[in-house]
């Protein structure tokens, strides 16, 4: 039987310790090296060990694999892995009618079925039978049949079960075996790595040879643009967005976090690759992070620092003095569910607001946002270039999706990246004489021109000294806005994502939503719906085309996962007639659910 | 270049009388005599009166946020180890709003002295206690007496890690100049306490130790190797019985059995950081030597990877 197909959409869920990421992680890579599109979607407690068993625990991963260009995880799964029975209930309205279950049967036990919160009685497999596929085997036993021999305790062979599913995966979805074992060889070694390789084989052996064709789901391959690849997180992007700054400015970048989730993994990224010019620093708080990274661009390093939601708060103050300093500073606020702890492994866009306004004082800084994963490095360089060229801080927003969500990226090359240039520090030039565009010049320590004091009192215009003149102040404010206000210069063109450029209904979107507001807007704009998707890079300032732009069209509809904030912005700017579509439920907007949403509104506003 | 060479242009602002006056003095004669190169040298500070220091020198300076000024000069630091970074702070700064930056910008050992002038009051927002204000004091803040348990600068960064801890004052040029040499000499953070005279708010608190009649049984003056010995007539000493300071009469014992000071000996500097009574050490309290932070971290970072190898790490595939 041919299953051949365009699209599929797996979606993998158990206990927190399963290591259901680690099994996601490497299907997709194989997916991707065949040529496949990928996205994927993780959603995971805040518990790094939640209790076991248990509805709260369970840890997800969903991917779609696409012989063409895919922008999101897709909704409704065809195929669901489920190690356990509390991974099934929690998400089993997600598996398609018609589908299919993998069961890993020892977690659907009589203490699985207690732990889920069901009664003995139930059998929840049985039930799904009605209206899915069910392949039900106890991976538990066969993983540890197959690691009889090797000298490992019980619990740490049961931990082997996700390469044992791997290995089963790797034959249902026709991927390659071989090239997978290479790669665990070089991730595992030792007796663990000699466990993970039995196990898959197991697994691998057991899908071949049990006739299991009927479950086989294998995924047409495209032919993807040339060039190299690897498969990238948002985080990981980032990373590589600040490495590559440090070689284009040519100067070291001071990179200072503080943990915090989802931030942290920027951190991690960049002292595991050790990148030329960037030292990580990992400061005793947040608000020691941003100041170490304004001291090191008052010393001639490009400063960044990243955080989420409630440590961005506490870099607030920080933030208005580098306003005020005029130093170049990059902050990226990867945001999750708020407000204070709220749901740290959560996406969520609700810190619009904060990146706008949430500072003391006429503090206007440029604001831009992440949309997906394979753009996370170039608009670091952007926010750097901004930041260097028009001295001024940068907000660069990503959110919890982008962090962990995957996906293939084709390696720039290097000639291609942007250059930027530090505004120099000429001797005849005091230190808050602005050029042409508003901006004052880096003169650093160690330079014996220009020598000069700064904080964060006042300073008067030119030199910098403390200045409580009335005048001055209105002057520096007004300057420091339109110096602010010229930052579109490095805007590319507003670039419309699906659809034309007037119509009857214009969506706009920002961030994340990207992937479910693009795959949605296009299906409509193939049935012959009057749509278009507008996606913002830049959210402060506002791209200048954008006023004309939202004229073009009868109505606009602004979806963010949040209660209405950029809505709001639009709204008090352009006063154009608006709607809003928006969830803040720390998961992300489905295609499926805009493209109902997106359908009503198009023909009541037709 | 003499002392002032390194002052600004600016006018100096603090009030008439105030003891920063001779703090400015003493360290721009200190960066004179150590022939300071002005253009590679910055001057950090957080909020505060003293803060207000950087203004005055011809160097490069940074008037930071309250209580930041360890962690901005962590991160000057780390951009370039080859400048000459000082910190100016006070009590409110560093050791309240500021406490954690202290602590850690001290354990970690970056190359940076700090010139903590404490005055056990907040002067900027005209007169409440201070974490060092002593129990009872009468502040704006504290009309019936400060309730507040003082915090001890010393044992603080003892605890802390630091690899340099001395105490000077306002009023005895020679000796504020002498320890902030040595502190400049230190590899690492080194922490100098100035009792520093705040003549509007907090008048005289410290006369007791700085006024030069009643001084001499009041502050002990430290010196490595040195018999701690103290009184007009020299004829005080201290001994160590146990980890218990005791006072002795010299007229019938000589000096040489007193407690010899070993600034080396971190048990003794913790029991002369504890003599917060009527009788107070003055001078370099413990000094050690440990790595310089920027220096590990630079060093850390010799193998790095170019922005190629960097993008070329982990499973990549080649489409042609």
């Amino acid at each position: 039987m041919d299953n051949t197909r365009q699209h599929l959409v797996v979606l993998l869920a158990g206990d927190s310790g399963d290591g259901i990421q680690l099994l996601g992680t490497q299907l997709i890579r194989a997916a991707a090296q065949s040529g496949q599109d990928v996205r994927t979607l993780s959603d995971f407690p805040a518990e790094i060990r939640a209790p076991q068993g248990t509805v709260s625990g369970v840890s997800g991963f969903q991917f779609q694999m696409a012989a063409e260009a895919i922008f999101d995880p897709g909704d409704a799964a065809d195929v669901f892995v489920a190690f356990n029975v509390a991974g099934w209930i929690k998400h089993k309205h997600k598996l398609k009618a018609g589908g299919l279950l993998i069961a890993s049967s020892d977690g659907f036990d009589a203490r699985s079925l207690a732990l889920a919160g069901l009664a003995p009685d139930e059998d929840p497999l049985e039930e799904a039978r009605a209206d899915v596929q069910v392949l039900d085997i106890d991976v538990k036993k066969l993983t540890s049949e197959a690691l009889k021999s090797i000298d490992l305790s019980g619990k740490e062979k049961a931990r082997a079960k996700n390469m044992t599913l791997l290995g089963m995966l790797t034959w249902l979805y026709g991927q390659d075996a071989e090239a997978m074992e290479v790669d665990l060889q070089r991730q595992f070694k030792g007796t663990v790595g000699e466990a993970n390789r039995a196990a898959f084989r197991a697994g691998f052996h057991l899908a071949e040879t049990a006739e299991w064709s009927a479950y086989r789901r294998e995924v047409a391959s495209k032919k993807a643009a040339p060039g190299t690849y690897k498969t990238l997180s948002g985080s990981q992007g980032i990373a590589l967005g600040i490495a590559a700054t440090a070689r284009q400015l040519g100067r070291q970048v001071l990179y200072a976090g503080y943990p915090i989730t989802p931030a942290s993994d920027i951190l991690h990224e960049l002292a595991r690759l050790r990148p030329e010019g960037v030292v990580p620093f990992q400061a005793e708080d947040e608000i020691a992070s941003i100041t170490a990274a304004l001291g090191a661009s008052f010393a001639g390093n490009l400063g960044i620092t990243a955080s989420s939601g409630p440590g961005i708060s506490l870099k607030g103050e920080g933030l208005g003095l580098a306003v005020m300093l005029e130093l170049p500073l990059v902050v990226i606020n990867v945001q999750r569910g708020g407000p204070s702890t709220g749901l740290p492994t959560k996406m969520e866009q609700s810190d619009l607001f904060q990146a706008l306004y949430g500072r003391h004082g006429e503090a206007p800084m440029p604001v831009m946002a992440i949309k997906r994963t394979g753009e996370a490095m170039e608009d670091v360089l952007l926010a750097a270039k901004m930041a260097v060229e028009a001295m001024t801080p940068v907000i660069l927003l990503s959110d919890a999706y982008i962090a962990n969500s995957a996906e293939p990226f084709r390696l720039p090359s290097i000639d291609t990246l942007p250059t930027i240039d530090a505004p120099s520090g000429a001797a005849d030039r005091a230190p808050y004489a602005r050029d042409a565009q508003g901006v004052r010049p880096w003169i650093t320590p160690g330079t014996a021109a220009g020598m000069h004091r700064i904080g964060g009192l006042e300073s008067e215009a030119d030199t910098g000294h403390v200045s409580y003149d009335a005048k001055n102040h209105q002057n520096m404010v007004d300057a420091r806005a339109d110096k602010v206000n010229q930052v579109t210069r490095f805007y590319g063109p507003l670039s419309v994502e699906v659809g034309e450029h007037t119509g009857k209904l214009l969506v706009i979107g920002w961030g994340s939503t990207f992937g479910a507001l693009r795959t949605a807007v296009e299906k409509l704009h193939k049935e012959g719906k009057s749509i278009t998707h507008l996606h913002l890079k830049h959210l402060f300032p506002l791209h200048p085309d954008v006023y004309e732009f939202i004229k073009g069209f009868g109505h606009t509809v602004v979806v963010e996962m949040n209660q209405g904030q950029l809505v709001q912005v639009l709204r008090s700017q352009t006063q154009a007639p608006m709607s809003f579509i928006g969830q803040t439920s720390g998961q992300p907007f489905g295609a499926d659910f805009l493209y109902a949403q997106l359908n009503t509104l198009s023909t009541q506003k037709a | 270049m003499n002392g002032k060479d390194f002052l600004s242009d600016q006018e100096v602002r603090w009030c008439p009388g105030c003891g920063d006056y001779s703090v400015l003095k003493q360290f721009t004669e200190v960066l004179a005599s150590l022939e300071a190169d002005p253009a590679n040298t910055v001057v950090v500070s957080g909020i505060g009166c003293s803060s207000r220091l950087p203004y005055y020198v011809n160097t490069y300076g940074i008037h930071s946020l309250h209580g930041r000024a360890p962690s901005v000069a962590t991160g000057i630091k780390l951009a370039n180890p080859s400048l000459d970074v000082w910190i100016i702070t006070g009590d409110g700064d560093a050791l309240s709003i500021g406490g954690n930056h202290l602590l850690h910008v001290l354990r970690r050992n970056v190359q940076v002295p700090i010139l903590l002038f404490n005055n056990e009051i907040y002067g900027l927002t005209k007169g409440q206690y201070s974490p060092t204000s002593r129990a009872g004091a009468l502040s704006k803040s504290t009309p019936l007496g400060s309730i507040d348990y003082p915090l001890n600068p010393q044992t603080l960064a003892l605890g802390a890690g630091a690899t340099f801890v001395a105490r000077s004052m306002d009023r005895n040029p020679t000796h504020l100049r002498q320890i902030l040499m040595l502190a400049k000499s230190h590899e690492g953070s080194a922490l100098v306490e100035i009792y520093q005279n705040c003549n509007v708010f907090n008048d005289g608190v410290f006369e007791a130790f700085t006024d030069k009649k009643m001084q001499s049984d009041h502050a002990i003056f430290l010196t490595h190797g040195e018999p701690l010995v103290f009184g007009s007539h020299r004829d005080k000493g201290l001994v160590l019985s146990g980890s218990q300071v005791q006072v002795v009469s010299l007229t019938d014992r000589s000096a040489s059995e007193c407690w010899i000071h070993d600034e080396r000996d971190p048990m003794k500097a913790y029991a002369l950081a504890r003599m917060t009574g009527d009788l107070r050490p003055f001078g370099v309290f413990y000094r050690e030597d440990r790595s310089v932070f920027e220096k590990q971290v630079h060093r850390a970072l010799s193998e790095t990877r170019s922005l190629e190898e960097v993008l070329a790490m982990g499973r990549t595939w080649k489409v042609d």
